[in-house]
């Protein structure tokens, strides 16, 4: 479970102090599947460096699993960003000249972990990319990159799997299957948080949470994600 | 992470960008094998300045009377036939294998093809093994002859040159005029590259037929032969003992003659040497430290052109410690690789100059030495170190999200 306690974030930019963030109260429970929207500036990026752990809040307490993150230096930091966080990116983030396997590997070898090749290839086999586990990134299309990253998200069984505009890169049919496929790996019970400025996309959410000059605006859950579906794909073949 | 991944993301680094890690290596390489080579040069010149001296006999001493006056006034004694016989006879540890006069005079020799000023050496028949030479043809004087004053002389190559045509078969047996007398040449000694230019004939025969001959007893030097190079300090301090019982001199300062070795001499070009090498050692070193920044600014850039995949690889979990030894293992593979193709190359070059050096005319081969070729080698792995602890640092200390906003 994550939970935001009045979480808060300000920053120096010269002169003035910029409240990236104020007052944030969320909770997340396991495998649910949470969008978060907002406009640019609305405060986004701050959220999700600090969902990510990349970041601490300057105000407020970030639970992670019940451990209070708020606190811990860079070291501590790391640790839990490699056992319980997975992040997606928008620019996929693979290493260049490096397999999708060994890619795959790379937070089981930061976490000292065992039988690192076999649950690799198994993080590659959900998402359908056990086939590709020699090629190269730029042997990869754009959407199969990121479904590596993702795999690379999973592969250390996070209690969190957070994507930060995964679609930002990727055409309309490789956008579907991803959301798709981040949509598929929270009814399986992960818990997903996705960044989003894209309706689309945040429709296959089952929550979405809107933000504005770093406030939550709204906090709204969907209807079944089956009808959400069609209607995405009504609106992709209209596009 | 273990240390094995850290090799394999290090040399996936280093491939990436070929030409760059190959000319970072260039810097190291030339620097540790010209520490190799020229420490190599340095011992060589030494090794062949030893062997030239220890040619000269390392257990050889020498004694001649002091100059000027003694302190105290007195008049310094000559050395004289006596303190030969002294020496000589003395029962007293260690053994002395020979005792031998020289007497140094200066002629002109008349022969077959013409005249030639040289310096005339009057000794013993122990000349040879005293002064290390050798006999080329015919022989040198035997003790009979020495007694009987017998009008014999051994050329060295050089007036054999002047006035034998170069020839030491032909002058065998010739006759040459030495001041108003005749002499026979018995022998002629091989070149020793120290004292050519002589003609040595029995200490008797010297100062009966030669002008400053005559019934003096006088010697200007002794060379006296220790049994080895170990046994010359104690018999050096024999021989001041025997001396100055011989010339009733009961203080030590008051001492009119003086005792020295060639190993003194051995000794103070043992230090010239060492300081040449050492002074060769560091212009090499400088090599390498330039090499050194060579490999600590492309570490820097690596780090820089890298930021991304570095907050990438924090993002996911590295801690600091584990960035700082990944840029530490690839700066000091980088080193090392560079290091041991120096050691290739410096042993290559040493091996050559061993093999062809002698092409190049007066030149002394260079000699390896182990400990030079392993320090070069270690130094090359800590520059690695040393150079790359900043950049490794800088990259360690890198922020996840600033570096992955990097472009």
């Amino acid at each position: 479970m994550i939970k935001l306690e009045g979480v808060g974030k300000s920053y120096r930019a010269g002169e003035a102090e910029v409240r990236a963030l104020r007052d944030v109260e969320l909770t997340v429970d396991d495998g649910d599947f949470v969008a978060i929207m907002g406009p640019s500036g609305s405060g986004k990026s701050t959220m999700m460096n600090i969902l990510g752990c990349l970041d601490v809040p300057s105000e407020g307490r970030y639970l992670l699993d019940g451990i209070d993150v708020s606190g811990m230096s860079d070291d501590e930091l790391a640790a839990i960003r490699n056992g319980k966080i997975g992040l997606v990116f928008q620019s996929y983030n693979l290493l260049p000249r490096t397999t999708a396997l060994a890619n795959v590997e790379l937070p089981l070898v930061y976490g000292n972990q065992r039988a690192r090749r076999s649950r690799a290839m198994r993080a590659l086999e959900e998402v359908g990319l056990a086939d590709r586990a020699s090629h190269l990134p730029n042997q990869l299309s754009g959407g199969q990159q990121q479904r590596v990253a993702i795999a690379r998200a999973l592969v250390t069984r996070p209690t969190m799997i957070l994507a930060d505009e995964p679609t930002g890169n990727l055409d309309t049919e490789a956008s579907c299957e991803i959301a798709e496929m981040l949509r598929r790996l929270s009814a399986a019970g992960r818990t997903v948080v996705l960044i989003t400025h894209e309706e689309e996309i945040a429709a296959y959410a089952r929550r979405v949470v809107r933000l504005r000059d770093g406030r939550i605006v709204s906090d709204t859950r969907r209807g079944l994600p089956d009808d959400v579906t069609q209607e995405i794909q009504r609106a992709g073949a209209d596009a | 992470m273990t240390l094995r991944l850290a090799f394999v993301m290090a040399w996936r680094g280093l491939r990436a960008n070929r030409l760059r890690s190959l000319l970072t290596m260039l810097g190291i390489m030339i620097g540790v094998a010209a520490v190799i080579l020229l420490v190599a040069l340095g011992n060589g010149t030494s090794a062949r300045l030893n062997s030239q001296l220890e040619a000269l006999g390392t257990n050889l001493i020498g004694v001649f009377q002091a100059r000027g006056s003694v302190s105290e006034g007195g008049q310094s004694q000559p050395l004289t036939d006596r303190d030969v016989e002294a020496l000589r006879d003395s029962n007293e540890a260690p053994r002395f294998v020979t005792v031998t006069p020289v007497k140094q005079a200066s002629a002109v020799l008349k022969g077959q093809y013409g005249t030639w000023r040289t310096s005339i050496v009057g000794s013993s028949q122990d000349y040879p093994a005293a002064l290390n030479r050798t006999i080329d043809v015919g022989k040198f004087f035997s003790e009979s002859q020495v007694k009987t004053r017998a009008r014999v002389v051994v050329l060295g190559p050089q007036p054999v040159r002047e006035i034998f045509g170069g020839i030491p078969a032909a002058a065998l047996g010739q006759q040459v005029r030495i001041g108003s007398q005749t002499f026979e040449v018995t022998g002629v000694l091989e070149p020793n590259g120290q004292q050519d230019d002589v003609a040595v004939m029995p200490i008797t025969a010297a100062r009966t037929y030669l002008v400053d001959g005559g019934a003096d007893d006088r010697v200007d030097q002794l060379v006296v032969q220790a049994t080895g190079q170990d046994a010359v300090p104690a018999a050096m301090a024999k021989v001041e003992r025997v001396l100055m019982d011989s010339h009733r001199i009961d203080d030590p300062t008051q001492k009119d003659f003086e005792v020295r070795s060639n190993l003194d001499l051995l000794e103070q070009y043992g230090e010239v040497t060492a300081v040449f090498t050492v002074f060769l050692a560091s212009i090499a070193a400088i090599a390498l430290l330039v090499g050194g920044i060579g490999v600590m600014n492309i570490m820097l850039v690596t780090v820089t052109e890298r930021t991304r995949e570095i907050g990438l690889r924090k993002a996911l979990g590295a801690r600091r410690r584990t960035v700082l030894e990944q840029f530490l293992v690839e700066s000091t593979v980088l080193s090392g690789i560079g290091g041991s193709v120096g050691v290739v190359l410096g042993v290559g070059l040493c091996l050559l100059g061993e093999r062809f050096g002698a092409a190049f005319g007066d030149f002394a081969p260079p000699q390896l030495s182990l400990p030079s070729v392993l320090l070069a080698f270690t130094v090359s792995l800590c520059i690695g170190l040393f150079f790359g602890a900043y950049p490794a640092k800088r990259a360690a200390r890198l922020r996840p999200i600033e570096a992955l906003r990097y472009e």
